[in-house]
């Protein structure tokens, strides 16, 4: 009975894991670029939810009605400024770019919201659960998050398979240049894959804002989660994201099982593993997307 | 007879490291270390505090250059050496090692550790190796966070350094500081000049072209993957020996990799005069800013955003393209007797060469 709560709540935390991973995975499968901030951005889309809510007289949760549109928005316009010009350089400037905005998204957060920790108010749903057995439990939160992740990575993949653009997505993530000999404007690619990562970065902040604490510094921890995830499930694939993170989940709670202090440090060694064992990931492809 | 003709066209060239008189460099570096050895007698004691916690984000960063900046791994987690290399001191002096004894001991341990580490990590390229920096920083932090004898995730306060009076403390702290610096940076300039500084050069400008000419890529990876482990080694064990208590959120904090990467950046990756120089911007900012909050570090890193777009070679190395001049020569300049210039070709920097390549691509 151990074992099948240890899967539960693996899946359940490898559920957010994957809906906080999938942008990060777009990002490098089309663009080749890590985005150091991406962890940095799922919790501004956090502050914006809870801060700009009270102006819209609309339940918090609703919030991502206006959040995750705007986020694609900004998603489009930063690639289009300064990440594109960031790829224009060096794989090398990409890394020092989006790290030096994670290190100023941080600090601008501490100074304007204080370090003081917030959440996204759901009402009472978010401390209730459902028990199916005696000693395990699941949170409804969790399980939509669950939900919400499961639909997006469909979602992704049926846009990437069976839309224009989606096809336009993956023949640049394929061979930019290739793609750009038939036609294609690849900047205009990069901004639409680099939005549909920022809308779905939002979504995975504010559900991290529902199910626990959060403060400016964050970004950080989640955005090494999700690295892992990505990393374990292997790079490019999105289905694969979805089985990292539920890996991940799963070594994390199998970890805190013998002590609290071993849940991150089982996930470091399970990626260090795979590292090891396996670089290119689970399902790594090195080329394509789907 | 072409053979004379070619000898009497020939411009006699002249290969020269440097276009500054060496004694000047010579006397001016003799009169700036002096200076700096002679600092906590002759300024007030909060100065030399600024000037000690400068000595250390300089090893830090001049570390994180010659990784980034000459052997292009980009880590974002040179904090686990640094968390490592405190704690290293902290278990030699909890074995009544004196503390200051204990600086050259957790440097050596720090280089031994990251052995093991190079060969996990120098499989990896770009971000894959970025990140697993990252999770190798984390993985340490956690595990010293675990072990009850260094006082678990609230730390340990440095024993050994009770006995001294405050003064005393601080002069002694401040001259080791110092003196690691000196190492480091001396140390960095020896090593670039040597033959190795001519295998990075050559992997930074085309590494597909060094390995044809039978350059091992790898093994000098990862030399210098352990001598920048060992130099923020030595650094944690400075700082843990200055702010005498040890607690690993401090010392693992991934705030010591943004520090060390954009002073490097504003100062000039591939330089050794850039991290110098960035780390003075950087305290410059810090100490006009201090009541302020954290607004120096979100000024700072938007510098560092800018200066990584629109003059990649940072301040060093715009003013040096500018001007000519280098105080720390690591490359050979060509002059020609009737020329004023230096030519450009093989004095410029690889740096500028690379990024000079890339920007025409599409």
């Amino acid at each position: 009975m151990i074992w099948l709560n240890v899967v539960i709540q693996g899946v359940l935390v490898g559920g957010f894991y994957a809906l906080f991973a999938c942008g990060l995975s777009l990002m490098f499968g089309v663009l080749k670029v890590i985005n150091l901030a991406h962890g940095d951005m799922a919790v501004v889309a956090a502050y914006v939810a809870v801060f700009l809510t009270p102006h819209l007289h609309i339940a918090e949760i609703w919030s991502l009605l206006v959040v995750v549109p705007l986020f694609a928005l900004v998603g489009y316009v930063l690639q289009r400024t300064l990440i594109q010009k960031s790829i224009d350089r060096d794989p090398f400037t990409t890394l020092l770019v989006t790290f030096g905005l994670s290190v100023v998204i941080e600090n601008l957060l501490l100074e304007i919201y204080t370090a003081n920790a917030q959440t996204v108010n759901v009402g009472a749903i978010g401390y209730e659960s459902w028990h199916p057995g005696s000693i395990f439990y699941i949170s409804y939160v969790s399980l939509g998050v669950l939900v919400a992740a499961v639909a997006v990575l469909a979602i992704l993949q049926l846009f990437l398979s069976h839309t224009g653009t989606g096809r336009l997505v993956r023949a640049v993530a394929d061979d930019r240049e290739a793609a750009q000999l038939s036609g294609a404007n690849y900047r205009h690619i990069f901004g639409i894959a680099a939005a549909i990562a920022f809308a779905t970065v939002a979504l995975a902040g504010i559900a991290y804002g529902m199910q626990t604490q959060f403060a400016p510094t964050s970004g950080g921890v989640n955005l090494l989660f999700a690295f892992e995830a990505v990393v374990i499930g292997g790079i490019g694939s999105l289905w694969g994201t979805l089985v990292g993170g539920i890996a991940l989940g799963m070594a994390q709670v199998f970890g805190a099982h013998f002590n609290p202090e071993y849940q991150r440090l089982a996930g470091d060694v399970l990626f260090l593993l795979v590292l090891a064992v396996r670089p290119q990931g689970l399902f790594g492809k090195k080329t394509s997307l789907s | 007879m072409t053979l004379d003709n070619s000898n009497r066209e020939a411009p006699a060239l002249s290969i020269r490291r440097s276009n500054t008189s060496p004694l000047l460099t010579l006397t001016g570096s003799v009169v700036l270390v002096v200076f700096l050895t002679i600092a906590p007698w002759i300024v007030p004691s909060e100065w030399a505090s600024v000037l000690l916690n400068f000595f250390i984000l300089v090893i830090m960063a001049t570390m994180w250059n010659l990784l980034a900046g000459y052997a292009g791994m980009v880590s974002i987690g040179q904090q686990a050496f640094i968390g490592l290399g405190s704690y290293a001191t902290l278990y030699f002096a909890l074995k009544g090692v004196n503390p200051f004894l204990t600086i050259p001991l957790a440097t050596i341990v720090c280089a031994i550790l990251a052995i093991p580490i190079t060969f996990l990590l120098l499989r990896l390229r770009g971000g894959y190796f970025s990140i697993a920096t990252w999770v190798v920083s984390d993985t340490a932090l956690l595990i010293i966070g675990a072990i009850a004898y260094f006082g678990g995730g609230t730390g340990k306060l440095m024993p050994g350094l009770q006995d001294l009076s405050p003064s005393q403390t601080a002069h002694y702290t401040y001259l080791a500081t110092w003196l690691v610096a000196l190492i480091v940076v001396i140390g960095t300039y020896v090593l670039l000049r040597s033959r190795l500084g001519l295998v990075l050069a050559s992997i930074r400008d085309n590494e597909v072209a060094a390995r044809s000419a039978g350059v091992n890529v790898q093994s000098a990876r990862r030399l210098i993957f352990i001598v920048a482990a060992a130099g923020c080694g030595a650094a944690g064990a400075v700082l843990a020996v200055s702010q005498p208590f040890i607690q690993p959120s401090s010392v693992f904090n991934i705030q010591w990799s943004a520090e060390m990467i954009f002073v490097s950046m504003i100062g000039g990756l591939g330089t050794i005069e850039g991290p110098i120089i960035g780390s003075i911007i950087f305290f410059a900012l810090q100490q006009s800013l201090q009541q302020y909050g954290v607004w120096y570090l979100v000024i700072f890193g938007s510098l560092a955003v800018v200066i990584a777009l629109w003059q990649p070679r940072g301040l060093w190395g715009a003013f040096r393209d500018r001007f000519h001049t280098e105080l720390l020569p690591v490359g050979y300049r060509i002059s020609h007797p009737t020329m004023d210039q230096v030519p450009r070709g093989l004095a410029r920097s690889s740096w500028q060469s690379r990024f000079a390549r890339k920007k025409d691509a599409p």
